[in-house]
Parts: C-alpha cells; structure tokens; sequence
C-alpha cells in the first residue's frame, strides 16, 4: 500500500493494560497505534514528543484522569485532537472532558469499526457523538420556561440541531441521518460540530452545573 | 499540612525571659513593647482588686508555651521575683487589712484560674518531658505528673478540686458580705451560681471536648466500616458469583454476554442512579423493561432518556408498547443490540425501538399474530397515541411510538439526570 502516510497516528492512554492490547490489536488494521501509556504523567511526556494525531483518552485514571492529560497538552498542542473513552455514563463525566477540549465521548462497548470510524471522523476535526452523549445534550438544552437564555447563539439548539442529536441518540449513524433528513454527510458532521461547539462554549445552568461538579469552571 | 509563607504571630508564654512564669515576657515579645512597660502594668493593676495578679493566672492558664521552647534552667534570680510577689501580697493585705474580701477574692480567682490551667494544659504532651528536665532533682513529679491515664484523672480531680474550691469560697465570701438579706443578695446569688457553672464548664470542656472527639471518630469509623461492608456484600453476592458463571460458561458465548451485561447493568445501578420506582416513573420503567428484555434474549439495549415523568395508564401503555417492540427486536431481529431512545416534550412523549437486523414486510405479518398490531398499534391507538413501524428485509426495523400529553397536571417534566 501506497498510503502508509495518510494513517492516522493514535495515541492510547489507559491505566488497564488489558483494555490497551485489546484496542491495540481491533485498530492494528485501520490505524498506526504509535504508542500508549497507562498514567497521566508517561501520556503527557509522551504525547509530548510522539504528536499523534488522536489520542483516546480514558476518562478515569489515578492523578486526575484524562482531565489532567487534557489540561496539560491543550494549549501546548492545538492540533492533537482528542476521543474521550470511558465506561462511565455519568453525566458529569461525559459534560466535564467535553468541556475541557475533548472532541468526542464514545464508551468502551463500542465496536472496532465505529471506534476506527470515531477516530477518523475525531481527526478531521469533527465532533463524536454516542447515542447517551447526544442524550444528555438534549437534556441540558431542552428548553424549561424557568431557564434564563443569556446568549441565545450558544445557549439554544437550532431544530435541526435537535434532530440531527434526536437521531444519534436512537442510534442511527451519520450516513442514515443523512438519508432520513435529506441532508449530506457532511452537513450533518457540521451540524455535530456546532453542537459540539456550544457544548464547550455555553453557559447554561445544567452544563455549568455538571462542569463545577468535575471543577471545571 | 500546607507550608504558610506569612508566620502566623501568636501569642506564647517566653519561659526564656522570665521572671515568674514568662507571661509578661511573652506579651512583650508580641507587642515589641519593653518588658518591664508590662510587668508594671500588671503590678498597677494588681491594686484594683488583685486583677492583674488575675489577669496573670488567666493569661498562665491559657498560652501556651511555643513549640521549640528551650526549658530555662532553674534560675535563683527567680526566687527574687517570687519573694517580691509573696511581700507585695502581704503589703496589699495589709494596706486593706480590714476589708480582707477584695484581697480573698483575687486569690480565690487565681485559685480557680491556677486549676482550670492545669487541667487545660495536660492535653500537651511535652509537658512530660518539661517536668522532668525542669526538676531534675525529683524524677518522681515526671512520673505522677506524665500524660498516663491515672495521672491525668489525679491532676484532673486536682484542677477540679481548686476550680471549684475557689468559687465556693468566692461564693461564701461573697454570702458573709452580702448577708443583709435584700433584692440585690439574690441577684448575687445568681451571678455566683453563673459564675459556678461557667467554672465547672471551664473545667470539663477538654475531658468534653475529648469525648465529643473520640464519640465522632468512632462513628465516622462505624459508618465507613458500614460502606465498606456493603461494598463486599455487593461484590460478593454479585460480582464474584457472575465471574463464576461466567468461567462455567466459558464456552457459550450467549450466556457469558448476558451474565457480563446483566453484571454491568446491576453495577451502573449501585453507582449511578437514583433509585426510582418503575411504577412511578417513565425512566424507571423504561429501564427496566430494557433490563428484562436484554437478560432474556441476551442482546444489549442502548437506551437513551431525555426527560422524565410520573407514571399513569397511557403511560404505562406506552411502557408496555415499547416493552413489546423490545421483545419482537430481541426475538426476530437478530442483532446483538437494539436502541431504545424516548424523549418527554412539551406536549408529548416519543418512544423510538430500533434495531438493525433483518426487518420483515410488514403486510406479511398474519393477522393472528399478535405482537405487532395488538401489543402495540392498537394499545396505542386504545390509550390516544400512536405507533408507527417502519420495516425493510435487511434493513432493520424502527418502531415509533408517540403518546399525547393532555392535561397540565401531567407536564411536570424533570431532568432525567439529576
């Protein structure tokens, strides 16, 4: 093969070296897995000097978790992108590594092929979303009479914002909300993205709350 | 403990520069005001009524000594000092020696002061080690005067005992004076008796203090050791019989994934959630059919809530609705994981049941089976709502179920997270 440049370079961080081998081995065929390292300070040394492109992060982890390796390398390292991966389905888990810069949540169960699929989608700089995450987005903006809108550009979803997270969360994949709304793929990855963005940026109550719950304000 | 840039200034007794027991050096040392500026102080005060001479057991009583203090060797100019202090008592008693009352009163209070002190100051441990290197001559005064327990009762009673010998005599002399019967004798009385309570609270508050410490540390022990025993019951009720399983199981790939899922669900649910009942709540009732459905038929079901609210027929209708799409899923589609996602809105709530698996034409579907159109288009229709399903062979199935929300009682939507 011809493209041996255009893999991607993934980074794995996780303290379970099990968890590690088994990933390693499922993306072997799709991706360059250039290094791994199971605690916060080895993955930011690492990380550091390797650049990959994607780093999936484990959310739990001793000193401070996948949140420490993102404060860490955010600004230091704009341009590596980052795929929180968790067992945890906590909302304040989900809300708070979003919040600190992560691209994307996907949870462990994830299959090979979505997870190579997440990496991708992480690495052109667009947003991963799993059915619970578009959930709890969905939860935080709907909208309650009692909620005051201070900036409605970030603290509001558009309908079709709402739709497109409607059907991540029934679990349909992008190429079929495509399909079910008459949109293109990439219509619907700017659609994530934007979502993605207001996620990180707003400061509604629900989303500050869950952030102040991981002391992220 | 965090390292302070700024040193906290307190105030501490300088047994390094004393003259009776370091008080007036140690004030001086914090004010940076001359030491004899101090000392003449509490002599000048010492003349109205005996309170600098109170002033000075107070302050003996409640500093403390800094933590680095060098014992000062036993000094004979010390002598000098307390022979002063012995002739300036008698002088005072003298001066006033028809009305002894004021003068018994100081001592009666640097009585009570000298033995709250003692009590007061046995919670420090280096006072062990300050009685026998202070007086060497007599090792025993270490040994009844350490921080052993039977000790610590003796100088305990012993502080007691002055504590409350000076406000009975405080109290006496303050009855022989005041013995012209009168309003004022009562309201006297009753001082004396404040002042007798504040004495005995002054001289329980350590062993109370104590208590209240160790009564706190025991139960917060109790209630960690109460957590963690749960913990192991769970653990071993639970966890360690599914991993059992699952080693017998080995080989079935089907039961090691329900028992592995059936395992997880139950763990999330110790971990994450409130406890709702699903007889009261749509959450907790979808839940729980979404539990049901996958140890039965040993897929995994994604489920996604937004919203949430109480429990009445259409509900419940709806819940057994989804319940039915679920099964048929489970049953007939075979996948290994179905999606579940409703969502409460303002004026309705949407249920959706997906899965990708073979999906069948649905005019093919025999009017005597019942699953699809009796268990869940017609319930729907019955309760006000609508079902719709969507089917192709070999691209999975969707059932879409949408129930009105009429009355206002009925819109009281809740975060499903919190």
């Amino acid at each position: 093969m011809t493209d041996e440049t255009q893999r991607l370079r993934v980074f794995l961080v996780d303290d379970h070296a099990m968890f590690r081998a088994g990933v390693r081995a499922e993306l072997g065929v799709h991706v360059d897995v250039v290094g791994e390292a199971s605690a916060v300070p080895e993955a930011i040394q690492k990380i550091g000097v390797l650049e990959p492109d994607v780093v999936l992060l484990d959310v739990h982890m001793p000193d401070g978790g996948g949140r420490a390796v993102l404060d860490a390398m955010r600004r230091s390292h704009p341009h590596v992108r980052f795929l929180a991966l968790s067992v945890s389905d906590a909302a304040e888990d989900v809300i708070g590594l979003i919040r600190a810069g992560a691209r994307g949540y996907v949870t462990k169960t994830i299959s090979p092929d979505e997870l190579a699929d997440a990496i991708r989608r992480v690495a052109d700089g667009d947003a991963v979303f799993s059915p619970r995450l578009a959930g709890f987005v969905l939860d935080a903006f709907a909208a309650r009479p009692d909620a005051p809108v201070a900036d409605p550009e970030l603290d509001q979803l558009t309908n079709r914002e709402r739709e497109v997270l409607r059907l991540l969360a029934r679990g349909y994949a992008y190429k079929e909300i495509a399909k079910e709304l008459y949109i293109s793929i990439k219509t619907v990855e700017t659609h994530v993205s934007n979502v993605l963005r207001k996620l990180q940026m707003s400061n509604r109550y629900e989303l500050s709350r869950w952030a102040a719950d991981r002391r992220l304000v | 403990m965090m390292t302070n840039p700024i040193p906290v200034r307190r105030l501490y007794r300088d047994p390094a520069h004393r003259a009776v027991a370091g008080v007036a050096a140690g004030i001086a040392e914090h004010l940076g005001a001359p030491v004899m500026l101090i000392r003449a102080a509490f002599v000048l005060l010492s003349t109205v009524y005996g309170l600098g001479a109170i002033m000075y057991a107070v302050f003996w009583a409640v500093l403390p000594l800094p933590a680095q203090a060098t014992p000062a060797r036993r000094n004979f100019l010390q002598l000098f000092s307390f022979l002063a202090l012995g002739i300036g008592a008698l002088l005072l008693v003298n001066q006033t020696g028809h009305d002894g009352m004021h003068i018994a009163v100081g001592w009666l209070a640097a009585t009570v002061a000298l033995g709250a002190g003692i009590i007061w100051h046995q919670a420090d441990p280096k006072r062990r080690m300050r009685w026998s290197q202070t007086v060497p001559q007599m090792p025993w005064l270490g040994s009844v005067l350490d921080n052993d327990r039977r000790s610590y009762l003796l100088r305990f009673i012993g502080g007691g005992l002055l504590v409350i010998v000076g406000i009975i005599g405080a109290v006496a002399v303050g009855g022989v004076r005041l013995s012209g019967a009168d309003l004022s004798s009562i309201a006297y009385g009753l001082l004396f008796a404040v002042i007798a309570l504040a004495g005995v609270g002054l001289a329980l508050a350590p062993v109370l203090w104590k208590m209240y410490m160790q009564l706190r540390d025991e139960r917060e022990g109790r209630i960690r050791e109460q957590e963690r025993a749960e913990l192991a019951a769970m653990i071993h009720d639970q966890v360690l019989h599914t991993l059992a399983l699952i080693q017998r199981n080995a080989g079935d790939t089907k039961s090691v994934l329900r028992l592995a899922r059936g395992q997880e669900r139950s763990l999330r649910n110790w971990l994450y959630k409130s406890s709702a009942s699903p007889t009261e709540k749509l959450s907790a009732a979808l839940e729980e059919i979404a539990a049901e459905v996958e140890d039965t038929y040993a897929v995994a079901v994604e489920t996604v809530i937004v919203g949430d609210l109480d429990v009445d027929e259409p509900v419940a209708a709806l819940v057994a609705a989804a319940r039915e799409a679920l099964v048929n899923a489970g049953r007939h589609a075979k996948v290994s994981t179905v999606s579940l996602y409703a969502e409460v809105e303002p004026d309705c709530i949407s249920v959706f049941i997906r899965d990708r698996g073979v999906g069948f034409e649905l005019s093919t579907v025999e009017d005597d089976r019942h699953g699809v159109r009796g268990s869940i288009i017609l319930r729907m229709t019955r309760h006000g709502g609508k079902a719709e399903v969507r089917s192709e062979p070999g691209d999975g199935t969707e059932v879409r179920l949408t129930m009105p929300i009429n009355t206002e009682a009925r819109r009281r939507r809740v975060p499903a997270n919190d």
